[in-house]
């Protein structure tokens, strides 16, 4: 019966799961108001209420995100992507690397081994950007806290932009023909064939793997997610509404979008460390699109990616693709702090 | 035995040899371990994601770190 335990488990846990979701508002309450016993509307107590509420509503989204995301990507291996990408026509290609990006599993110290295994096998240069820039920037662990502290609505839009950036840089890096600027020795490489085959795996195995993503994600990320908040709890108690206004709200000044994205690219931070932080500087006064170019820039393009990316690319390719994925980023700061 | 581990230095390979060094160790198995950290020779053996385990040039582990009780499986079988 060792099997119907293993899916048990998930069932006892998530009516656990929702009880806690659901009551976490009255339990923060009871904390601060009566154990506490803290005066409503003082700076360290709406601090401390912000913190007290949050981290656990964002770490107990992640569990529940990460370990469904951990399922579904025992169905999509690298290997599959690959595959499916093999000839893929420039556009259709750059769709499909786009979407796949988002549920491949993907850590940038696989990028080159990622990388050479795509171009070898003939998937085209335009199309493995697709997914080296969707992959990074669109993962799970952006969307959980997008949806937990700015609601759907910003999730959704963070992910369409995002793929449109990914589509289309993607797409231009390709019809500039760029291979030129790859390292010669990327296409001598000779790439055997001694792996096994796809691993068999039942579905006892891929909830297994759900809960090893938990352990593996949120153990890695917890500690971001908390400094994160409670860098946005201190803005949030202590600093002034409509104090961000002035440096990145709608009438600051032309060079305020570009500007983030400039200083979001040596920034290296994880989607769990900076959505927080992101979401107070709205709070207080920040537009819409300046934030969320700062955030993109933040997450999609780090430094530490591009220095392993030299191995296999030539500082001119490093540049272009940071051109093009930087302008995409800015053109959605511009678009959406006109739109709202 | 000859296992290889597979991988390009990030933290992750590093906990792989550390746990397939002290599975090897604590079971006794008669194993030349050696890491693989030049990336031309990783991907002479078709491996896309790091880190991955090696047991006599078969790659028998892929893109994740497994657990003690699993190596010890894979190597004493």
């Amino acid at each position: 019966m060792k099997l119907n335990k293993k899916i048990l488990v998930p069932l006892v846990l998530i009516p656990i799961w929702v009880l806690a979701y659901h009551y976490l508002q009255p339990i923060t309450d009871w904390f601060i108001n009566i154990l506490f016993g803290m005066k409503k509307g003082e700076h360290l107590t709406e601090t401390l209420r912000f913190f007290i509420f949050e981290f656990p509503k964002v770490i107990l989204l992640l569990i529940l995100i990460i370990f469904l995301v951990g399922i579904v990507r025992t169905y999509f291996t690298p290997e599959r992507t690959r595959k499916a990408l093999e000839g893929k026509s420039l556009f259709t290609g750059n769709i499909l690397a786009s979407l796949l990006g988002i549920v491949t599993p993907f850590c940038s110290c696989s990028a080159i081994p990622l990388f050479l295994g795509f171009v070898e096998t003939g998937v085209p240069l335009g199309v493995t950007f697709s997914f080296l820039i969707a992959a990074p920037m669109i993962n799970e662990v952006a969307i959980v806290l997008l949806y937990g502290l700015f609601g759907w609505k910003v999730a959704l839009i963070y992910i369409v932009t995002g793929l449109v950036i990914a589509i289309l840089a993607g797409w231009i890096i390709g019809l500039l023909r760029l291979e030129k600027w790859v390292e010669p020795w990327v296409f001598e490489t000779k790439i055997g064939s001694n792996a096994i085959g796809e691993e068999k795996i039942n579905f006892e195995k891929r909830i297994k793997f759900g809960f090893y993503a938990i352990k593996d994600i949120v153990g890695k990320v917890w500690l971001y997610v908390a400094l994160g908040i409670a860098v946005g709890a201190g803005v949030h108690g202590y600093v002034p509404e409509a104090y961000m206004a002035e440096l990145m709200g709608k009438n600051a000044a032309w060079y305020s979008v570009p500007l983030s994205v400039l200083i979001g690219i040596p920034l290296y931070s994880n989607a769990a460390g900076i959505v927080p932080i992101v979401s107070v500087l709205i709070e207080k006064g920040a537009s819409l699109g300046t934030a969320l170019a700062f955030m993109m820039s933040v997450i999609g393009l780090s430094l530490p990616e591009m220095i392993i990316l030299r191995k296999v690319l030539k500082l001119p390719l490093i540049i272009t693709f940071i051109t093009v994925v930087g302008t995409g980023i800015i053109i959605v700061g511009y678009l959406f702090n006109l739109i709202f | 035995m000859e296992i290889k581990i597979l991988g390009t230095g990030c933290p992750k390979c590093k906990t792989l040899e550390k746990i397939t060094r002290e599975v090897v160790q604590q079971n006794g198995i008669n194993a030349n371990i050696t890491k693989v950290e030049d990336i031309i020779d990783i991907m002479k053996y078709g491996v896309m994601s790091t880190p991955a385990l090696v047991v006599d040039e078969i790659v028998v582990i892929k893109g994740r770190i497994p657990s003690a009780e699993e190596i010890k499986q894979v190597l004493t079988k």
